[in-house]
């Protein structure tokens, strides 16, 4: 490392935060792939078939093949469409999914920007995202992609205000925005991690991050059987492997938020011996599949809610759970049982 | 020029790019998303200034919420530009006022004489000083009337707001989730004991 740094001379810093955002992006990449190949097995499995087994064993290559399939599809314009903003929309959602994991820490030191207001900046990048969505919608001139791009918008923006006041929850018990200080703070093992004292917000986090991100039960922004596709449905080829590649990297980013949050991190489910022997990056790595599983479990059980339902649930559910419990927080955290919170 | 500097001029130049596009698009959509660009540049410069949390605030706030329900609204606009070229010339005088009156208040403010701007460099502080902290600290102990008194006036226009466009139509249907869950399968099946009938001889009338 010492000779590339001479040979770089001041260029070092800035190949090396290169070099870094590859190590995260790409690995990140091959699990979109592998996601889109678990998604299927596993609902297949739960629907009592088989899902892809025909490319190499087992089906493993089918992502790949899936991808240079899209890769070598024309991408068309539609005539009527606002060209710029077109090729734009896929874009600007796939840029906020990759930019948060800046400050996303795979463990203690690994961690590309330790910033202090690591979790503002999460929640300012992730709200971007809805962007790309509204973008896609409109330019396609078309009746089904803008009232996609409608409902999507609408949802989008209602289910934040309850992830953030959940967030504030967090903040609140971890005194902090540095997200690697909001996993110290969680030490000690599955009873320290902040779902517990936390119950409320975990579930409100959890069923918001599935709609944040447009997934099933809350897919009405592509909802095939009314909308045929919803925002993309005139994207094709690799315009359309774009967002398809955003959803899933948004999958992964929400899951990832929600074991840094609530599932403490890279900390280990006990802290005693045979659990402390498996390294903490292995420890996230578990968390994430588990409620990345449960995205896909959702999808397989439950039927898509109506558009109503969903304003209901967010605006006159949620928040005020989420209230009620950001008060009953701050006045524990008064008392002797403060403990209980941090 | 250090780096800083280069920064602030890249982002300076955009800013304004941004914002002139805003009043010079012909398509509103356009001229909201430019205004989006032109918060997100904003931001930028805050974070210049080491005014993180407020950086963050304006992309959470604005961008992030307030540009997004604009757009919501602009889109689903009837864009005729011929009605909206309309009376301009008419109106023309009295916004050219405005424009030089805003004109020469901001070059007043800027031009720091008066307002001490020129002076504001970035303050120097201690080790372990969180801007978020502090804010919160400020704005909670110093200044928790104001704050408490902001908040209190916004909350009475959302109330106005919606008490303002709320129609209630006396023919709307809607529907009452607790009932809906409070349902029995009594409420909504009735098994019908459906006694046998004999069958009877169909005759087959004439001319059908």
């Amino acid at each position: 490392m010492a000779f590339f740094q001479e040979l770089l001379g001041p260029a070092w810093p800035v190949v090396w935060g290169l070099v870094k955002i590859v190590a995260i992006v790409a690995p990140l990449m091959v699990g979109v792939a592998y996601l889109t190949y678990a998604e299927r097995k596993i609902i297949g499995y739960m629907q009592v078939r088989i899902g892809p087994n025909r490319v190499g064993p087992l089906g493993l290559l089918q992502p790949i093949a899936d991808g240079l399939k899209l890769l070598f599809k024309e991408i068309i314009i539609p005539s009527g469409a606002n060209k710029f903003l077109f090729v734009l929309g896929p874009v600007l959602t796939i840029a906020p999914a990759l930019a948060a994991w800046a400050v996303v820490p795979f463990s203690p030191d690994l961690v590309l920007g330790n910033v202090d207001a690591g979790l503002l900046y999460i929640m300012a990048i992730t709200s971007m995202g809805v962007y790309g969505i509204v973008m896609a919608g409109w330019s396609t001139n078309s009746k089904y992609a803008f009232l996609g791009s409608l409902r999507s918008a609408a949802q989008i923006v209602s289910y934040e205000i309850a992830m953030g006041f959940a967030l504030v929850g967090v903040l609140m018990a971890a005194q902090s925005l540095n997200l690697v200080d909001i996993v110290r703070g969680q030490q000690g093992g599955l009873f320290h991690w902040y779902w517990l004292p936390l119950l409320p917000m975990f579930v409100v986090y959890l069923i918001s991050g599935v709609a944040e991100i447009n997934r099933s039960p809350f897919d009405v922004a592509e909802g095939e059987s009314e909308i045929v596709a919803g925002f993309h449905v005139e994207y094709s080829g690799m315009a359309f492997a774009v967002f398809f590649l955003a959803e899933y990297a948004n999958m992964i980013l929400v899951a990832t938020l929600t074991s840094i949050m609530f599932l403490g991190g890279w900390g280990p489910l006990f802290e005693f011996a045979p659990f402390t022997w498996i390294p903490g990056f292995v420890w996230l790595m578990f968390k994430i599949a588990f409620v990345l599983f449960l995205f896909l479990w959702f999808r397989a059980t439950f039927p898509r809610y109506r558009y109503d339902q969903i304003m209901r649930l967010g605006w006159k559910v949620f928040i005020p759970i989420t209230l009620v419990w950001l008060l009953v927080v701050g006045a524990a955290m008064q008392t002797r049982y403060a403990y209980l919170f941090h | 020029m250090n780096f800083e500097t280069f920064l602030f001029y890249c982002l300076s130049a955009i800013l304004l790019f941004a914002a002139v596009r805003v009043i010079t698009v012909r398509n509103p959509v356009h001229a909201a998303l430019f205004l989006v660009l032109a918060f997100f540049t904003g931001a930028g410069l805050w974070l210049l200034l080491e005014a993180e949390f407020l950086a963050i605030t304006l992309v959470l706030v604005y961008v992030g919420a307030v540009m997004v329900l604009f757009l919501f609204v602009v889109m689903m606009l009837d864009i005729n530009l011929e009605r909206l070229r309309e009376g301009f010339w008419h109106h023309l005088p009295l916004a050219v006022a405005v424009a030089l009156l805003m004109a020469v208040e901001m070059a007043l403010v800027v031009g720091g004489k008066h307002f001490g701007l020129a002076l504001s460099a970035v303050p120097a502080h201690p080790a372990g000083y969180s801007n978020t902290k502090e804010l919160g600290r400020l704005l909670y102990t110093e200044y928790v009337y104001p704050v408490e008194i902001a908040a209190v006036i916004l909350l009475v226009a959302i109330i106005a707001a919606i008490a303002l466009t709320m129609r209630r139509r006396k023919d709307s249907k809607y529907q009452d989730p607790a009932e809906q869950v409070a349902v029995k399968r009594s409420s909504r099946v009735r098994l019908v004991r459906v006694q046998a009938e004999e069958r009877q001889a169909v005759q087959a009338e004439p001319g059908e």
